[in-house]
């Protein structure tokens, strides 16, 4: 029966175990085992570290950029609070210093307003009276004013019920932007005037300006309501609506993250203008400001990966010379198991031949004799009409003692030469004898056994007890691998100059992929109960120590090829 | 009919005797004793043309009675009988003298057949 081209090849026999590597499932899971354990505890903390220090950097970094925001939020908050609060005082103590009467009167106001621009240095645009009624009864300043009734107007209104008021920027009828700080003085219990003057907002402006010049940076003011009370680098002119949410009022300075309309991360500085309904913002991209942050996590980033790497290239290193010399040992010890086992079973088989076969050939020798007798008489002594019948009976006698005889001569044959001797050797007579030890187990089994030998094969120059114990492991696994009525096809070939080839082909059940990669592995066996596992890695051994090489082909269902590749003049390793 | 005077060593009774029988259908002057003291006391009182001599017996064994009997006869011929796989012994024997060895159990025709060639030396 001829198979497919080999579909699933076990080792190749004669190789050295340091160079096997560690290709079996068991030395792969444990060349796996070794490399994630150790992987695991030397690559972990290694990360556990660059993690807890990514995060501490980026704590540190916030820290360092919040910070400052902080503080030049707090000292402008203070800054603009300080010039609010001196042109109110300003204001407060002209209008307890002088009576209303005086106040009214145009040409003090004028001289009260010059003192004011001169010791301010710019800022009051216009100065004017006004008595509780609304009515302006003096008013310093560009515009015409005068007369002019404020009754009906929101600021009056809220200056009447605080006594102190700061409006927020508005254009006011020049439609210019400004802002008004106007204080109440009573006179009596329904009787009071207020003092109204107009600020420059370029004033205010100026206040905030400074720290919008740091890069990446936008400082402005707007309105509770939302509303820009200064110009701002981002966001608009004064007047326009602030286009993210209003922070919410805290007393204190406040730093905060969020994300601008397109999503970028802010971080916002504020603080609300006590007594005035100003918000102060400072607003940073830290995009710029992170920059140092962002190579140095890329340094560590980079930095880590490396030293993971050189620590799993070390690791693979490692785990593979610790296994690949585990795997040698094993080798090595299962190589001492064998000729342990060879050498004992030899010896007991020996022994066990070499008694059987002594004690059985004296009795041998005699029935032999005594037939070789019985025909004698019969040849040398009187015609008897039996005699015919006497001879075929001693024939019968003599050709049974000599079967008796071969199996007794075969034992010795088979226990003997326990040193290994090298002699020219005629393969098909070699395998004819294995047979004959099989030969029964064949009849009763109805197995059928072909052998195809070419007539040009040549001797090969090898060990006899070693052929013969390598084929009769070969074929009694084939033996063992077909069912009743199988067949088994031994066939002979030199398969390229100076190289041998015999092949033993069984129809049995083939032999599975997973078990294909052990079957020369000591101790594998799939023979449940009654199999040692050393049959093949045996064989395996002595193939080896002929110089040959043994090839395993097999389709599952179909059945199994065993070659054995022999140098016709013996190499040994 | 040569008349040829042979004696068989063998410690195995039925075996030598039986060959004794068959020897002398066949006109030999054969005779047997099974230990190889009785073969060596045997030889001295009379003349044989050959001795058909069994390696292993117990006490004295064919090794040691070829000794002493190439002391004694330098002449006689020695045919040597082994159990299989004693080739080691045979070729011992030959050093020591013998002039062939047979493995039992052997063939009537195949040891008159050596026997006669022992003798016509």
């Amino acid at each position: 029966m001829a198979h497919p081209p080999a579909q699933q090849q076990g080792s190749p026999i004669g190789q050295p175990p340091e160079e096997q590597g560690i290709s079996s499932d068991r030395y792969r899971r444990l060349f796996k085992a070794v490399t994630v354990a150790t992987a695991i505890v030397a690559i972990a903390p290694l990360i556990i570290l660059a993690i807890l220090n990514y995060h501490q950097y980026k704590r540190a970094y916030r820290a360092d950029l919040i910070h400052p925001i902080s503080l030049l939020t707090l000292n402008t908050k203070r800054s603009l609070e300080f010039f609010l609060s001196q042109r109110r005082s300003a204001l407060k103590m002209i209008i307890n210093d002088k009576s209303f009467n005086e106040l009214c009167d145009q040409a003090a106001l004028e001289e009260i307003f010059v003192n004011l621009k001169a010791s301010f240095g710019g800022g009051f645009v216009d100065l004017g009276l006004i008595d509780d009624q609304g009515n302006q009864c003096s008013y310093v300043g560009p515009f015409e004013l005068e007369g002019i009734n404020y009754a009906g107007q929101q600021w009056f209104r809220e200056v009447a019920l605080r006594g102190v008021y700061v409006s927020e920027v508005f254009e006011g009828f020049r439609k210019v932007p400004h802002f008004i700080i106007a204080v109440k003085h009573e006179t009596g219990p329904r009787d009071y005037h207020v003092l109204r003057a107009t600020i420059d907002t370029e004033l205010l402006n100026d206040q905030v300006l400074h720290l919008s010049e740091r890069p990446n940076s936008d400082a402005f003011l707007i309105s509770r309501k939302g509303v820009l009370q200064s110009p701002s680098r981002t966001y608009g002119d004064v007047l326009d609506d602030f286009p993210l949410e209003v922070p919410p009022y805290s007393v204190k300075v406040e730093v905060v993250e969020q994300l601008d309309e397109r999503g970028r991360p802010l971080i916002v500085g504020y603080a609300y203008i006590e007594s005035t309904s100003f918000v102060l913002l400072l607003i940073n991209r830290p995009e710029a400001i992170m920059g140092n942050w962002l190579s140095l996590r890329s340094e560590m980033i980079v930095f880590t990966a490396v030293s993971a790497l050189l620590i799993l290239a070390v690791i693979f290193w490692g785990a593979h010379y610790m296994v690949s010399r585990i795997r040698a040992a094993d080798v090595k010890r299962a190589s001492v198991f064998h000729n342990m086992e060879y050498t004992n079973k030899m010896a007991t088989i020996g022994r066990l031949a070499a008694g059987v076969a002594h004690e059985i050939n004296n009795p041998l020798a005699i029935i032999n004799e005594k037939a070789g007798l019985l025909r004698d008489l019969v040849t040398y002594g009187e015609d008897h009409p039996l005699n015919e019948k006497f001879d075929r009976i001693v024939d019968s006698i003599i050709k049974s003692v000599e079967r008796c005889s071969s199996i007794t001569h075969r034992l010795l044959g088979f226990a003997r030469q326990r040193e290994a001797s090298t002699e020219m050797i005629n393969l098909e007579p070699l395998i004819q004898e294995v047979l004959g030890f099989l030969g029964k187990s064949a009849l009763h089994r109805d197995i059928e056994v072909r052998i195809n030998v070419p007539d040009d094969l040549p001797a090969i120059e090898s060990d006899r007890r070693q052929l013969q114990q390598i084929f009769l492991n070969i074929i009694n696994n084939a033996f063992a691998a077909v069912d009743d009525g199988g067949r088994i096809e031994i066939g002979m070939t030199e398969a390229e100059p100076g190289t041998v080839a015999v092949s033993v082909t069984d129809n049995g059940s083939g032999i599975s992929k997973e078990n294909m990669k052990h079957i020369f592995e000591p101790f594998f066996t799939t023979k449940k109960g009654y199999g040692t596992g050393l049959g093949l890695s045996i064989t395996f051994s002595m193939v080896a120590k002929i110089g040959g090489r043994i090839e395993v082909s097999s389709v599952e269902g179909e059945g199994t090829t065993f070659t054995i590749l022999l140098p016709v003049v013996e190499s040994r390793d | 009919m040569d008349g040829l005077r042979v004696l068989l060593v063998d410690d195995e009774e039925e075996l030598v005797e039986t060959l004794v029988e068959r020897m002398q259908i066949r006109g030999f002057r054969a005779e047997a004793v099974t230990r190889g003291i009785d073969a060596i006391t045997r030889i001295r009182e009379s003349e044989f043309d050959v001795v058909v001599l069994d390696v292993k017996m117990p006490g004295l064994d064919g090794m040691e009675v070829i000794a002493q009997l190439k002391n004694d006869r330098p002449e006689l011929q020695v045919i040597l009988l082994t159990g299989h796989g004693s080739s080691e012994d045979a070729a011992r024997g030959i050093k020591a003298g013998a002039f062939d060895y047979l493995i039992k159990p052997v063939d009537i025709e195949e040891l008159i057949e050596i026997i006669n060639r022992a003798a016509a030396r």
